[in-house]
């Protein structure tokens, strides 16, 4: 495929959001803020224990509470509430619980709904829940995940195991790279072997808006407004769980305030909702709190790495083999089971490793599922790889930025197969390093660390680099395919002209915060060279854009966007034909450019508007051309995208105390061509925090007894503006070759690569303690014991900046023994 | 039920509410604000925030009964004649929002620190803003966009 060499009037430009006017003026449509008439609204009884058997529900209360309409238990609507979808089952063999909506007789984890309350207020519902009495006997719950994998405690005493599946990559057998046994015996010979476990803690997608869903069953059709990522997705999976035809079913998903992964469920509430306003015959409404959201929405990472790399005496990286178990919570979610699978192919990440093995055992506890998660996968790779890398560096005492540039795949060797199998289309780490160190000031700030560790300064100084690439644009169909993910990975586009000479874009890439009524109208005003202003983009509403795969794994630009691409050509296409008549010219005379056609050496031309008019009257249009101006493009990528950059993070830690703070973050990345400068450094700068939040903040924390105890933005410390630093942020540009844009995405970049920047300059600050690992998240508490058990630092700790997170037990350098509060 | 009226956005408004009820849900349901919202239980995370006789409050955070007799502002009632505020003006400007489910709050918040501190330093926005979480922007911009409201030079 060729990259667009033409010169673009719109396209590189910074271009203010179309869609911030009605946002900074509170003339949002965010879903709850919808009201029907009749509106009935709905309350959840949600299980306060982890495991326990339901004995017995009583609701005569609550039914006989004023303004209440229904109570509804598991039971009442057993048959019709269908099982929950699981869209991914990686392996044949996998073990998936049945996932009713409403627990039926048992509860599988804190949080999940067992009764459901409607009434014709919301505060009416909420107060008859609180009367719905429930007998529970508690059952032995299955929380840590280590002994949860060893079948310890069973989360679904009738499946006999928590294993669910296991599912294996090893390049010898795929045929693209050798055996890592062989290397790793090599290398414990005449080599080297890194050696290290990891934890991925569980984490919270935290979007802003509270999940919301309205249902309004009134009408021929039945329509829900959902604060969701995935309204096309959602519509298929609700009329085939639920048995009603999908063309009666229509999902808008309004403006939704954030989503990170966390929205891309189908979930409970939803169905729940869909099947109270079926049956009650009017519009339900249900809006979450933001405690119902942390407990009982998806979660994300939640994985034990267990990791060994080999390699030459000289650096050189021999094999990398992977060893994980995935917490997949209660239930396997709509994808839950497939994240570490997309991570599997990216733990080799920039490097030319000749053997690689990967295994993953996914494992059912009782608590949350997980689902993707800003990155999903791929940030756990390459946490692991770029720590190891790092590991490998300080074995061999030399720079972590020597040992990647030894490894990694030299611009020209492009396109690249990767030992996990995939083919890089386009990449030049070298350009996004030099770029990165330069902006950095890398070795002025390794001068300051070397004179602050010879001074002794309490405040001790650690540079960590991320080196990272990434697959994103999910997904080439026939991909999804081969690893059994249940539905594709096209997108769709419609490009309409309007008589007005207006354009009306279609797209099936719903957007929830990226701005693409922005992006994508830059896209189309270039390609028929209208102005920006004209182009006016719908989405989110399956009965105005019907066809579509919706927004996540950074593959609205890139599938979405080239989909657009190929419908307004062919509205070009379509236009020159009517323009040669209309000109009495021959096609082949005609030149299209700032969205005109011109006859070639005169000053004969016109407009596309005019032609989008002249196709509306059809008074004069060749003969067998039909009328009307438009056109449609599904677009199946033939590979995923592969961005790629460099971060560098400067961190200074308080010996004294443990507290780490910011001192500088750098990040060059290559996304290929930019549509939207802005809007891709506000993606880069968001993503960036949440990656931050794993290293240094975040973490979901149950108790032993199974309850969430980060359940409120009390205790899951998602940053504030007073914890977080500006950025210097650039990026290189390495056009993607596997599509006409030669962009890449970007929408996890930030987030991927700054984790393990963060924790190796953590453990680089503090690393001549002799301390080589510091557990997530890095808390004062955290990194204070390390370097006090170490002997090196102060005294006790000052309650203000080493205030425990939540957790009392420590993770310190050792990596495979630590204890982490329920979770080991 | 108790009777209430208030200035909301320069309207005046009457209701019987129930003495337990909160600003916030009087704004968006009785009076029809929807503009101001709701991303919280515990009052941390500031999508709520107006102005209560121009000083501003986590409106989740206050019943409605306490707000007899005051003046209300949201952040629909910023714009006059059409004109953005230019607090307004300038998150759009530096692209202070994604999602724009903090937005509100951030702008109504961040009118206030402007109005204590007319110029303040990037520090000081940060921790004036310390109570308004935004999941989407990491910040950068909104420290950009209040940096621009208040006339200084900002950096890219
Ligand atoms: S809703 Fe008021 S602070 Fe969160
Ligand atoms: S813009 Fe989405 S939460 Fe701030």
């Amino acid at each position: 495929m060729t990259v667009t060499e033409q010169p673009a009037a719109e396209i590189g430009k910074d271009r203010r959001r179309k869609e911030d006017q009605r946002l900074i003026t509170g003339r949002t449509r965010w879903t709850d803020n919808l009201t029907l008439p009749g509106m009935l609204h709905m309350s959840m009884v949600r299980s306060p224990f982890a495991h326990a058997r339901i004995t017995s529900i009583d609701t005569t209360e609550a039914k006989a509470a004023p303004n209440v309409v229904a109570v509804i238990t598991g039971k009442d609507i057993a048959e019709e509430q269908g099982s929950l979808p699981n869209a991914w089952p990686i392996t044949p063999d996998q073990v998936t619980p049945a996932h009713p909506p409403v627990a039926i007789d048992r509860a599988t984890f804190a949080g999940e709904i067992v009764a459901v309350v409607v009434a014709r207020s919301a505060a009416a519902a909420r107060d008859a829940a609180e009367l719905v009495d429930v007998d529970y006997e508690e059952l032995p719950a299955a929380l840590d995940l280590k002994e949860s994998a060893e079948d310890t405690v069973l989360a679904h005493p009738d499946l006999g195991t928590n294993k669910s599946a296991l599912w294996v990559f090893d390049s010898a057998d795929a045929g693209t790279g050798g055996n890592v046994e062989e290397a790793i015996a090599k290398a414990r010979q005449d080599g080297i072997v890194i050696e290290r476990e990891y934890r991925q803690q569980r984490l919270i997608p935290a979007f802003m808006e509270p999940r919301s869903v309205v249902v309004d069953p009134t009408g021929e059709q039945i329509t829900m407004w959902s604060a969701t990522q995935v309204p096309h997705i959602l519509r298929f999976l609700l009329a085939a769980v639920l048995g009603v035809s999908e063309s009666k079913v229509r999902v808008i998903a309004p403006d939704v305030g954030g989503g990170f992964g966390g929205k891309l469920q189908t979930t409970p509430e939803e169905f729940i909702a869909m099947v109270m306003a079926r049956r009650l015959g009017k519009p339900v409404k249900f809006t979450e709190t933001r405690s119902e959201s942390m407990m009982a929405a998806h979660h994300g990472r939640d994985q034990w790495q267990r990791l060994t790399l080999s390699a030459e005496k000289d650096g050189t990286v021999t094999g990398f083999k992977v060893d994980l178990l995935a917490d997949l919570g209660s239930h396997v979610a709509l994808i839950g089971g497939g994240v570490p699978v997309l991570g599997a192919f990216m733990y080799n990440a920039i490097y030319k490793f000749p053997s690689y093995r990967f295994q993953v055992q996914t494992v059912l506890t009782n608590k949350a599922w997980t689902d993707a998660y800003r990155g999903a996968g791929r940030p756990e790779a390459t946490f692991a790889i770029e720590r190891m890398m790092t590991e490998l560096a300080v074995e061999l005492g030399v720079d972590p930025l020597e040992i990647r540039e030894k490894n990694w795949i030299k611009h020209e060797e492009f396109p690249f197969t990767s030992v996990a199998g995939l083919e890089y289309d386009s990449g030049n780490y070298e350009a996004a390093t030099a770029l990165a160190k330069e902006h950095f000031g890398y070795d002025e700030l390794r001068a300051e660390q070397a004179r602050r560790r010879e001074a002794k300064d309490p405040v001790q100084l650690g540079i960590g680099v991320s080196t990272f690439t990434e697959m994103c644009g999910l997904a080439p169909s026939r991909v999804l395919g081969s690893l059994d993910y249940g539905a594709g990975g096209w997108e769709h586009a419609s490009v309409r002209m309007l008589p007005t000479g207006k354009v009306e874009v279609l797209t099936g890439a719903s957007a929830h915060g990226q701005g693409h009524e922005t992006a994508f109208s830059q896209i189309v005003a270039d390609r028929l060279g209208v102005p920006f202003e004209d182009v006016e983009v719908l989405h989110g509403d399956t009965q105005v854009t019907p066809k579509g795969l919706d927004t996540y794994g950074s593959r609205s630009l890139v599938v979405g966007g080239e989909a657009l691409v190929r419908a307004a050509d062919k509205v070009v296409e379509k236009a020159k034909p009517i323009a040669a008549h209309l000109l009495e010219a021959s096609a082949d005379d005609l030149d299209f450019a700032g969205g005109r056609f011109t006859v070639r050496g005169t000053d004969q031309g016109m407009g596309i508007g005019e032609i989008a008019l002249a196709t509306f009257a059809a008074h004069n249009l060749p003969d067998g051309v039909e009328p009307s101006l438009d056109s449609d493009a599904t677009f199946d990528p033939v590979n995923f995208n592969y961005p790629h950059g460099t971060h560098l993070c400067a961190v200074e830690i308080d010996t004294e105390t443990g507290a780490v703070k910011m001192r500088k973050y750098t990040c060059v990345d290559d996304i290929g061509n930019v549509i939207n400068p802005l809007i891709v450094a506000g993606q880069v700068h968001g993503g960036l925090v949440q990656g931050i939040a794993q290293a240094l903040w975040e973490e979901a924390v149950y108790d032993e007894s199974g309850t969430l105890v980060s359940a409120s933005f009390v205790d899951y410390l998602v940053p504030t503006a007073a914890d977080t630093i500006s950025f210097d942020v650039d990026h290189t540009t390495t056009p993607a070759t596997t599509n006409t844009l030669g962009t890449k995405g970007v929408g996890e970049a930030g987030t991927i690569a700054s984790t393990p920047a963060v924790v190796n300059a953590v453990v680089d600050a503090i690393r001549h303690f002799g301390i080589n690992d510091i557990q997530m998240p890095c808390t004062p508490e955290r990194v204070w014991r390390a370097i006090h058990d170490s002997g090196g630092g102060g005294g006790e700790p000052t309650t203000e900046a080493a205030a425990p997170h939540f957790d009392p037990a420590s993770g310190n350098q050792g990596t495979a023994d630590r204890t982490d509060g329920a979770d080991s | 039920m108790t009777k209430i009226q208030m200035t909301v956005d320069g309207a005046t408004v009457s209701d019987d509410v129930e003495p337990r009820m909160l600003l916030v849900h009087y704004l968006r349901e009785k009076v029809g604000k929807t503009g101001t919202v709701i991303g919280c239980d515990t009052s941390n995370c500031g999508a709520c925030t107006v102005h209560l006789d121009g000083r501003s409050v986590k409106s989740c955070n206050v019943l409605a009964v306490q707000a007899d007799g005051h003046e209300v502002t949201t952040v629909e009632g910023l714009a006059k004649d059409g004109e953005l505020h230019p607090m307004q003006a300038a998150f759009h400007e530096c692209h202070a929002l994604q999602c724009g489910f903090c937005t509100p709050g951030m702008i109504m918040q961040s009118i206030d620190l402007l109005n204590d501190n007319p110029k303040p330093s990037e520090d000081e926005i940060r921790l004036g803003l310390e109570g308004n979480l935004c999941r989407c922007t990491g910040y950068h911009n909104i420290v950009r966009a209040v940096q621009t409201a208040s006339g200084q030079e900002v950096g890219s």
